[in-house]
């Protein structure tokens, strides 16, 4: 037909102009889109580039060396990088059933008038900046813990690993508690709003099948939701390795890599926090960079990982059990 | 067993006592049945028996009742916040509303099956074997009779018995569907209660669903909620109209749709409203 090839025609040339408004639509909205893959890139570059000499200086010895000396030059990366996946995995150890069951409790179990307030201030907690959290665990939980849990638990169990050393107070324990209680409101409110997403007619399958409530939610809510409540894990974990004002205000900052939850410790976060202000000698600087990249890395490695996990399991929730 | 059909052409008012019908045994006593959602009344003095081996069609319009009807039967409507019963569901006699009542019991006898497919996001077998599972069947051989057996009632062990360890997800909507029939039939109810079950289906899968409703009627009390009055005159052999809360009209499916004695019922199958 003579008109869909008209070139000149006034219909297509408005076409075209709404093909130049698109381009550029695409144009800007890809730039900003790379700006922040380069922003990533580039943080990544910086960091490694500055972590350079010490990656010369150590090479792998600097990831397994526990030796961390800044006056000697001896820099050995290991009692942080275990102090931050310690404490981190500790922390999920204790947030992660407090906040299903938290969550299971808001979105299941909970009368309405109940669960509004509860469901508010549990996001209050998010709320409450990190350092005010590591103030109340220096003031209030480590004393307590001190006279309270750590004595006793050293008096009675000292000779086992977990429990060995002097009750301090500032410990793997301490951080690892206030670690838990930050990331606490994260599971809660993300798992609360996964279950309160699952249908009503897969609870209403269950229940008509003759399933008591309790098996309601642990047979069909639980399974339905649980992509989305590992996200919910996940999301805590990335909180949980990157925390640093609380953790350095109650984890002892001592370099030293040790199962026990007496003794003190220290993460990769921290010790960029205390040492990266005063570090002069090139090296010092070198090996901060270097915590820094293994913290990018691994940060990068349990995204990974989760991510994984996540796709696992979304594939797999259909397939046999 | 089904002789439905060759019973006394009885007719009944919403609200009357039915007084007990030649040979048949009731499964259902509903007496005076009012329905609460906070303040609004959306069952209003149901009585009504049903009977055993047959099915029982509720038609009526959209709003109209029918389904929380359905759901008081095995008091699915207690999941709801802010609702009220009032009056007496019998099963064989025994009120399911007394406070000693095992609701999960009933809810093992009175099967349900739903509007939309609800399968489980799992395999085709643990979605048959969830009940048995959950009612204590802990041999696999047995468990696999029952969940073969349940798959052949519901007329889609042809189907899927190469594909038992695919996601239920996997099959189409009318297969899903069948599979939750399957999924009730697998803990032995004794009533099925089915809440538009084809109203999300395709016309071929809805006949096969209707053909197996006809089958099942032989061991199963089948209460049927539809909007689809030809279904209701298809496979039901009972039928009550519901408007407005009210069981306005309730008899054997011909009667009721050749000769309705309420002019409501009538200007409805005309399809003058709703």
């Amino acid at each position: 037909m003579k008109q869909t090839t008209a070139v000149g025609s006034p219909r297509l040339r408005s076409r075209r102009r709404h093909d130049v408004g698109d381009a550029l639509f695409l144009r800007v909205t890809q730039a900003f889109a790379l700006a922040m893959v380069a922003v990533v890139l580039l943080a990544l570059g910086v960091t490694a580039r500055s972590a350079w000499p010490a990656v010369r200086a150590f090479g792998l010895g600097f990831l397994t060396g526990s030796t961390w000396d800044p006056v000697a030059d001896k820099f050995g990366a290991w009692p942080f990088v275990w102090g931050t996946l310690y404490s981190s995995f500790l922390a999920l150890l204790l947030a992660v059933p407090v906040g299903v069951a938290g969550a299971i409790f808001l979105s299941e179990l909970s009368p309405r008038w109940l669960s509004g307030p509860v469901s508010f201030l549990v996001e209050l907690l998010a709320a409450i900046p990190s350092v005010v959290y590591g103030l109340w665990g220096l003031l209030v939980m480590v004393p307590w813990l001190r006279d309270r849990v750590q004595a006793p638990l050293n008096g009675a169990l000292g000779n086992w690993p977990l429990f060995s050393g002097a009750p301090y107070g500032v410990s793997m324990m301490a951080a690892a508690l206030v670690l838990a209680i930050m990331i606490l409101p994260i599971i809660t409110a993300v798992a609360r709003d996964v279950l309160r997403a699952v249908p009503r007619e897969q609870r209403e399958a269950a229940l008509a099948l003759g399933s008591t409530r309790w098996e309601t939610i642990w047979r069909a809510v639980l399974p339905f939701g649980r992509v989305g409540v590992l996200g919910a894990v996940i999301l805590a974990l990335g909180r949980a390795l990157g925390e640093t004002m609380a953790v350095t205000m109650v984890i002892g900052n001592r370099p030293e890599a040790s199962i026990s939850l007496l003794n003190p410790a220290y993460t990769m976060a921290s010790v960029l926090a205390n040492e990266y202000a005063e570090a002069t000698g090139r090296l010092h600087v070198a090996a901060l960079s270097g915590v820094a990249l293994t913290l990018f890395v691994i940060t990068f490695i349990v995204n990974g990982l989760a991510r994984w996990l996540v796709w696992r399991v979304a594939h797999r929730a259909g397939g046999s059990r | 067993m089904a002789t439905p059909v060759s019973a006394a052409p009885e007719v009944r008012r919403g609200g009357d006592i039915l007084p007990d019908q030649a040979a048949l045994p009731v499964k259902f006593s509903i007496r005076g049945l009012d329905f609460y959602y906070g303040d609004h009344r959306a069952l209003k003095d149901v009585s009504v028996d049903i009977f055993a081996q047959q099915i029982t069609a509720l038609i009526g319009p959209s709003g109209c009742g029918k389904s929380t009807f359905l759901r008081c039967l095995n008091r699915m409507n207690e999941l709801i916040p802010d609702t009220r019963t009032e009056g007496q569901v019998l099963l064989e006699g025994e009120d399911i509303y007394q406070r000693s009542v095992d609701v999960v019991e009933l809810r093992r006898r009175v099967g349900m099956v739903f509007q939309r497919p609800n399968p489980f996001p799992k395999s085709v077998f643990d979605n048959v074997a969830y009940g048995p599972r959950l009612h204590g069947t802990p041999r696999r051989s047995e468990l696999e009779a029952i969940v073969e057996r349940s798959l052949r009632a519901a007329a889609l062990w042809d189907e899927v018995k190469d594909v038992m360890k695919r996601s239920a997800l996997d099959l189409s909507g009318g297969q899903q569907q069948r599979l939750c029939i399957a999924r009730a039939l697998a803990v032995e109810p004794e009533v099925l209660l089915m809440d538009e079950p084809c109203s999300a289906l395709d016309p071929i899968s809805t006949f096969r669903i209707e053909e197996l409703m006809a089958e099942l009627k032989e061991r199963y009390t089948i209460v049927l909620v539809t909007h689809n009055m030809y279904q209701a005159s298809r496979v039901s052999q009972r039928t009550g109209f519901f408007l407005s809360g009210e069981l306005v009209e309730v008899g054997v499916t011909e009667q009721i749709f050749e000769r309705p004695q309420d002019q409501r019922t009538d200007d409805y199958i005309r399809g003058r409203f709703g």
